[in-house]
């Protein structure tokens, strides 16, 4: 049943990606600009942007070029050439991609280290002043522009006190702030998270249980609590994984980081749309695999789960995007 | 005694709600900030000390003083004067984008609900597809097809916005079709939409404000993201993310051209959102902890 279930997902990642790429080269198609002559320079002649044009196919009609492009991607692998580089689009993505991997890892490793402590002091002291602490702190965290944030942590790490790198990504000097910064403001999300669903245990009656046998504070939170609230947690921190997979545009833009993210607005600024479509469609595969896998892998965690794909699998497949209270810069 | 209690019976639901929410401080505070936001972006004009516009090149990179309590940027524009004016664009954006995002969403959202299987199907499949992409990077790429301004960034913003209102409005809408009251106003021969609009909607109506108040959120956060990135509003209108993005070259020495804009957006966001969850809390007070 489990395996059904997670053979039907895959299968249905095929449309929706599909789906994804005629919509993409749908708006690509019709964004303002001619290639050809942004290839040439303002100085090209009307002929030799009319050969170019020819010789990028630019003049068949949209349903050749789509289907053209989705054939070289699916039999060749090819995600087209870039108009700027003229280099394969996917040589520049495999390039970048480990960059953002790893600035979504690391941020993704703040954010835990952050928003789960706080998130389970605050259930733990409901309506302490702790709890409100962290509730305001997490709030503002929510509201915080990530790129804010960037800019306050380059302003005071970098450039004042010097301790830190300002731009570039040659080392994990050079990791620390955008994955900080971009930790901080998920870390807020994955507190409310942690807070409600802790919540939600603190007082069942096997918690009592614990207690009553005597079983020491630490292990009653990690073993009872912590398991048994770990789904939405996991949801959350799932969802937020793909979302800095996907690049975190403004985040790699103000530090400079050679990722996915700062690729696709780059190409976007200078209409270089094979390599924006692309890239769009390699981020929003990645964003539909960590989500698929978080689903999978609730399976595997939560045993009642796994007994409730007996029954209808439907459920599973809406809570992937229903549970979030994510930050997304 | 019995009149008291008669008087207790009337007090409306808005009323119930109202009373919840002024419990709740934090909430409170919010809605104190967004009445003053809201206050300050129609009066702006008036209130602005100076022209946001008018260059003063003697008067470049002031630190703030009594004269201009925000400082002044690399034109000796008044940052203050701009922050105010800029409310206007950043709440227009805000506004504009949630009521694209909440009137389709909510169209989209009722119908797929209301008519369930095959046209629930279709439509919500649809979604998925806009759902397949992270917020940002469907705004950016529907921004990438328009001349950057504040129109694109209101579509861009907006566009990106209507998978997760249709999702809000379709699960209550759901929830109450098959109610008898539903059958009802079925059988004396009511029109779909009418039963839609009037019957079914409202039951919906709890979970959308509170969306709304979050969406609203959300879209000036995304709409500064998409100005800071050069794809939104674009200088010298003084929208708080192109403004934030204008002062990156003057980090260095004049801290008060990025930090004032940044700080105004994350006021106004952060005040929005312990407003939405203060009215979840008291809209539907099954679901507080």
């Amino acid at each position: 049943m489990l395996l059904k279930f997670v053979v039907k997902r895959i299968l249905w990642l095929i449309p929706v990606l599909l789906g994804v790429s005629l919509l993409i080269f749908t708006i690509m198609y019709f964004a303002p600009g001619d290639p050809a002559r942004q290839i040439l320079g303002d100085g090209a002649t009307v002929e030799a942007i009319a050969e170019k044009r020819e010789e990028l196919g630019l003049n068949d009609p949209f349903i050749v070029q789509y289907g053209r492009y989705m054939y070289n991607l699916i039999f060749h692998g090819d995600l087209g050439t870039s108009y700027a580089t003229s280099t394969p689009v996917s040589d520049a993505i495999v390039q970048r991609y480990p960059n953002t991997l790893i600035l979504a890892s690391l941020a993704t490793l703040f954010m835990i280290l952050i928003g789960i402590p706080l998130g389970i002091i605050s259930a733990l002291k409901q309506y302490s002043w702790m709890d409100k602490v962290c509730s305001v702190v997490g709030m503002v965290g929510v509201s915080m522009p990530t790129f804010w944030l960037g800019l306050l942590l380059i302003m005071i790490f970098a450039l004042n006190l010097r301790i830190l790198p300002a731009s570039g990504f040659y080392g994990p000097r050079y990791w620390i702030l955008p994955a900080f910064s971009i930790g901080f403001c998920s870390a807020a999300g994955l507190m409310r998270v942690t807070r409600s669903s802790m919540l939600e245990v603190v007082r069942q009656d096997y918690i009592r249980t614990a207690r009553a046998k005597g079983q020491k504070e630490g292990v009653i939170i990690r073993h009872h609590m912590l398991r048994n609230a770990m789904i939405p947690i996991l949801t959350n921190i799932g969802l937020q994984f793909g979302i800095l997979l996907a690049g975190s545009m403004v985040t790699e833009t103000i530090f400079a980081v050679p990722g996915i993210g700062k690729y696709l607005i780059d190409s976007v600024n200078g209409r270089d749309y094979p390599a924006a479509q692309s890239a769009v469609l390699v981020v929003s595969a990645s964003y539909c695999l960590v989500n698929l896998l978080v689903d999978v892998l609730y399976a595997f965690i939560d045993p009642r789960i796994k007994s409730q794909y007996q029954g209808s699998s439907k459920k599973k497949a809406k809570k992937g995007v229903e549970a979030n209270g994510t930050a997304e810069e | 005694m019995a009149r008291q209690k008669s008087e207790n019976k009337k007090t409306s639901q808005v009323g119930e709600v109202w009373r919840r929410l002024k419990k709740n401080k934090l909430s409170m505070v919010g809605l104190v900030i967004v009445i003053l936001v809201v206050l300050v972006a129609i009066f702006g004009p008036w209130i602005a000390p100076y022209d946001e516009l008018a260059q003063n090149s003697s008067e470049r990179f002031m630190a703030p003083c009594l004269a201009h309590p925000f400082g002044t940027d690399n034109y000796g524009r008044d940052i203050l004067s701009r922050v105010i004016i800029g409310s206007r664009v950043s709440l227009l954006v805000g506004v504009v984008a949630t009521s694209i995002a909440t009137v389709v969403g909510i169209a989209l959202g009722a119908i797929a609900g209301y008519y369930g299987s095959r046209t629930d199907n279709l439509i919500m499949r649809f979604l998925d597809i806009f759902m397949a992409l992270p917020n940002m990077v469907l705004a950016v790429a529907i921004a990438a097809v328009m001349n950057p301004g504040i129109t694109s960034c209101m579509i861009a913003v907006g566009v990106a916005g209507i998978p997760r209102m249709a999702r809000t409005a379709r699960a209550p809408v759901m929830m109450v079709r098959g109610q008898e009251y539903i059958e009802a106003a079925t059988s004396i021969n009511a029109s779909t939409p009418r039963i839609i609009l009037k019957h079914v909607l409202p039951n919906a109506m709890a979970s959308i404000i509170v969306q709304i108040t979050f969406s609203i959120a959300q879209a000036i956060i995304t709409a500064s993201g998409l100005s800071f990135l050069g794809m939104g509003v674009q200088p010298p209108s003084p929208e708080w993310g192109a403004m934030l993005s204008a002062g990156r070259e003057f980090l260095r020495d004049y801290w008060w051209v990025t930090t004032f804009p940044g700080l105004v957006i994350m006021v106004t966001v952060f005040s929005f959102n312990v407003l939405g969850d203060g009215l979840r809390d008291a809209l539907d007070p099954r679901l507080k902890n």
